[in-house]
């Protein structure tokens, strides 16, 4: 077998090649060696060179110079290589090239030749890769050959047929009388290839259906023969008679049935003795069961019946078998709109499918459980999913929330449970365009109620994050393009509405102004809203367009920077109670979506510039100060604490650094260590009418961290009845000499005033300030 | 009908390609990498069908070797790893205990008992006995093609 050996010889020798230049190098050679042997006349050689050059054309390397050697093996008259160049005809030649045409004659020729196996070759291949061509030219012999020779040579030329149909309709008339006569043979391989034949051709033609229509009987009798035959080893898979040409007879049943009583009916007995007694243990009888299914579903079947399809589909759910898990759940996905109320007696199990640890049956379970959603079992549902969505894997998140956020909309059984719902999504997973879209749109309809905060956090989100929602492929189900003129006209509603409050039109100012740096078409509208707002009767707003115009035209350099999103905050950073924070501008954690104050968000960035330019180019950061806060039970409590925790371990010393109009600024040191000091401001007031608007800000050198926490209240009252204390921390690991810039501002008898005080020195160990008025 | 079917090793190594469906030689080396990419990254536990485009692809892991299929929407999934069960069982009872080494070096009678098993991206034959002794036929042709090659030439 000395050939043959030097395919494999060569086969081993590129196996041995270490590296991939390597290999190269051998293949180059080899593939050298096979163009000298292609162009030498006859000598037996060929059909190896061609083996060769096939299975280097496996290994991913150019061999279209082997096309024409194909040709010219397959009319060989020797069998060995014309099989070889069949094989390369089929691997090498597609329709495309011209040289498939060149084999057409050979093929023909070999239709005809006296061996069958040699038929079979040109058969297979016509088959494989005939073009319309090629159908064309050979659809006769192959009508004949469907008609008069052996089992062997009908069944591929009935498969045959099936390609010439798939590649020239119009021949399907060709072959329609023969296929039916084909259904009287005894031989399974011929059987299976005219059913398929049939197949083709109802699909293709619906008079033609009609006609086949009345073989109903005659496949249910093979059916039945099928079902209920005696062990027969030839066709036997795990029990069931040859179980490939059952589900082709059964998916043939299901186009004949499919809309038409007559033929239903007669089905349904098979149908159901099939259901019945199939074996599922295996899969053989489980791919059975599973075309009876859909064979059920699909044609008129009775209710008893389809009842007992859905009950095999519950069956397979709770199968061990993974596949049949994934199979159960496609059928359901398919039948759920149907047969909606058989579906939902499932529920339980598919709910349970969402645990498993497959993707693909995850998904399946998603989608069901989805269709599943009703008005009753809402609140239910939602659970589970929600719980899903917290465990779920980043491919299926999109499709999760989109699909809760359908849900919700449709079943919500409350408005506040519709809120909680979409909140709740938010937390458990980052944003996500459909979380934001949604929340935008159902802050859109909030506004006709009076949600205010939910429509702020919702512009903050538009504002800060906008580009998100406008960039990246869709991953909803059904895309919805939200294009940057929707985001826009979202924010405009908001602005000109007569049920935003002045602090709610504030905050979609702002975001539109943010926009502007996130966008890039729509630009100049926003341009001309910023203006327009410039002449606006609410101070406030009037305010906030005048500077940002300003950013607009002669800051327009620093806009980008000053509009820069949000850096995300650590939620464990110290100052993180309510309200506070140590470092930039305040913003709410965004996975904390709470009711943000107006006040903390009002701090354009102009106002930043001034206490900077006020401070005259020290590089001192600032720190704003807390808004009055919500509660100022915790603070006080801070304060007695620290009071206390003072009193204990140093005397407590208490300076005057401010007085004037009645308001009194003392400075109390509670704590100091070597690297942080703590302070209480207190203010007191003597004067005979209140001090409103009380307000303390700071500033430290630059390596100094500061903290203030919320001050007790910004109201003092008269004649000296009340104070208001504010604690601040000092955290100075680098143990520079300690400066602090304090501004006091207040309201006194309607006067507004402003004060800032400068203390130089913390000498240590005593806390004792040395104080220089500014 | 199966649209291809696709051998390759856990390495990513291609062993056999069918094709049933006429397509460009660039389309296929895609093809065949997107599936080796999806089915070698599947996990060891889970179910053995995928989507992928419009298609679905049923594949299942024997030995050293990774069998992957496409099928249309309306074909039978558990059918496929039914049809993929056989052939292997065609491809073990011709080598006798087949293994990848088997497939690698003698390709081209892979693709010969494919060819007696499937035909048209339909399966041609039902009965295992039949296809075996259609195959052996041939190949007795073949041997007796050989022994007169191997004769001297007069």
């Amino acid at each position: 077998m000395t050939p043959s050996v030097r395919l494999q010889e060569m086969i081993r020798v590129i196996r041995s090649a270490r590296t991939q230049g390597e290999e190269r190098g051998i293949i180059q050679k080899e593939c050298a060696d096979i163009r000298a042997q292609f162009r030498q006349s006859d000598n037996g050689e060929r059909s190896h060179s061609l083996a060769k050059l096939l299975y280097v054309h496996m290994l991913g390397y150019p061999a279209h110079f082997g096309q024409m050697e194909c040709v010219r093996l397959i009319a060989s008259p020797r069998y060995s290589e014309k099989r070889i160049g069949y094989l390369g005809a089929m691997m090498l030649l597609d329709e495309k090239q011209d040289a498939s045409l060149l084999i057409t004659n050979s093929i023909k020729n070999d239709l005809s030749h006296s061996s069958q196996y040699v038929q079979s070759l040109a058969l297979c291949t016509l088959a494989c890769m005939g073009s319309a061509e090629m159908c064309r030219d050979l659809a006769p012999e192959i009508e004949r050959l469907l008609r008069a020779s052996n089992s062997y040579i009908k069944k591929k030329a009935t498969l045959c047929a099936v390609h010439i149909i798939r590649k020239v309709p119009e021949l399907a008339e060709l072959f329609t009388p023969s296929a039916r006569s084909l259904l009287s043979e005894k031989n399974h391989g011929v059987l299976h290839g005219a059913v398929v034949l049939i197949t083709e051709l109802c699909e293709h033609n619906p008079d033609t259906l009609d006609q086949f229509r009345k073989a109903v009987p005659e496949l249910v009798q093979i059916m039945k023969g099928l079902v209920t035959s005696s062990y027969s080893p030839e066709h036997n898979v795990a029990g069931i008679s040859d179980p490939f040409l059952q589900v082709r007879i059964l998916r043939l049943l299901r186009i004949l049935g499919h809309n038409n009583d007559t033929a239903s009916d007669a089905m349904n007995d098979l149908l159901a003795q099939v259901a019945t007694n199939t074996d599922s243990s295996k899969t053989a009888g489980s791919a059975v069961l599973y075309e009876t299914v859909l064979t059920i579903m699909d044609i008129n079947s009775e209710s008893g019946l389809r009842v007992l399809a859905v009950n095999i589909l519950g069956r397979f759910l709770l199968n061990n078998d993974r596949n049949i898990r994934y199979i159960s759940m496609t059928s359901l996905q398919k039948i759920v709109q149907s047969d909606h109320n058989a579906v939902q007696r499932h529920r339980g199990t598919i709910v349970d499918c969402l645990k498993d640890q497959d993707t693909s049956v995850k998904r399946r379970a998603l989608e069901l459980s989805l269709a599943l959603v009703s008005a009753v079992n809402i609140r239910s549902m939602m659970k589970e999913l929600l719980i899903f969505l917290s465990t779920c894997p980043p491919e299926l998140r999109s499709q999760t929330t989109s699909g809760i956020f359908n849900a919700a909309e449709r079943y919500s059984p409350s408005k506040r449970w519709h809120i909680d719902t979409i909140l709740h999504v938010l937390t458990t997973c980052s944003f996500t365009r459909d979380a934001f879209w949604n929340l935008v749109m159902l802050s859109h309809f909030f506004n006709l109620s009076s949600q205010q905060p939910l429509v702020q956090v919702a512009c903050w989100c538009i504002g800060e994050y906008g580009d998100l929602l406008l960039k990246g492929e869709c991953e909803e189900i059904e895309p919805v393009q939200v294009t940057e003129d929707d985001v826009l006209d979202a924010l405009e509603t908001v602005l000109q509405s007569h049920m935003s409050s002045p602090a709610t039109r504030g905050f979609a100012l702002t975001a539109t102004m943010k926009l502007s740096t996130r966008i890039t078409d729509n630009v100049d509208r926003i341009r001309s809203i910023v203006s327009i707002y410039g002449s606006c009767i609410d101070l406030e707003l009037q305010q906030r367009a005048v500077e940002y115009n300003a950013l607009f035209k002669k800051y327009d350099h620093m806009r980008a920077a000053v509009l820069e999103r949000m850096p995300v905050m650590d939620k464990n950073s110290p100052g993180h109670t309510n309200g506070d924070t140590s470092g930039e501008n305040k913003e709410p954690d965004p996975s904390k979506p709470k009711p943000v104050e107006a006040g903390l968000l009002s701090e354009p960035a102009s106002q930043v510039c001034d206490l900077l330019d006020l401070l005259g180019g020290t590089d001192t950061p600032l720190q704003p100060n807390p808004g009055p806060n919500s509660t100022p039970t915790t603070t006080s409590s801070a304060d007695l604490l620290d009071l206390l925790g003072g009193l204990e371990l140093t005397p407590v010393l208490t300076e005057t650094i401010y007085e004037k109009n009645g308001l009194r600024l003392k400075i109390q040191c509670d704590k100091q260590t070597e690297t942080e000091v703590m302070v209480t401001l207190i203010g007191s007031n003597s004067a005979q009418n209140d001090i409103t608007n009380f307000n303390l800000q700071a500033a430290v050198p630059k390596s100094v961290q500061l903290q203030m926490k919320a001050p007790s209240g910004n109201v003092i009252p008269a004649h000296g009845l009340g104070q208001v204390t504010q604690t601040v921390v000092l955290n100075n690991p680098n143990k520079v000499s300690l400066k602090i810039r304090i501004r006091v501002s207040y309201s006194n008898q309607g006067a507004m005033h402003q004060d800032t005080v400068q203390i130089d020195s913390f000498p240590s160990p005593a806390c004792q300030p040395s104080i220089s008025p500014l | 009908m199966m649209h291809f079917l696709l051998l390759f090793s856990r390495q990513g190594k291609l062993r056999l390609q069918k094709w049933f469906l006429p397509l460009p030689e660039r389309e296929r080396k895609k093809i065949v990498k997107d599936m080796t990419t999806m089915v070698l990254s599947r996990k060891p536990r889970t179910c053995n069908f995928l989507h992928w485009k419009d298609l679905k692809i049923v594949y299942k892991r024997y030995a050293s070797l990774y069998f992957c299929c496409a099928l249309e929407n309306k074909d039978n999934e558990l059918l496929a790893l039914e049809i993929l069960q056989r052939y292997v069982e065609l491809l073990d009872k011709y080598f006798g205990n087949v293994c990848e080494l088997d497939i690698i070096f003698n390709f081209e009678k892979a693709y010969f008992i494919l060819d007696e098993f499937l035909m048209g991206g339909e399966i041609q034959e039902t009965s295992k006995q039949s296809i075996a002794k259609s195959v052996e036929a041939s190949d007795m042709l073949q041997e007796t093609m050989e022994e007169y090659m191997s004769k001297p030439a007069f």
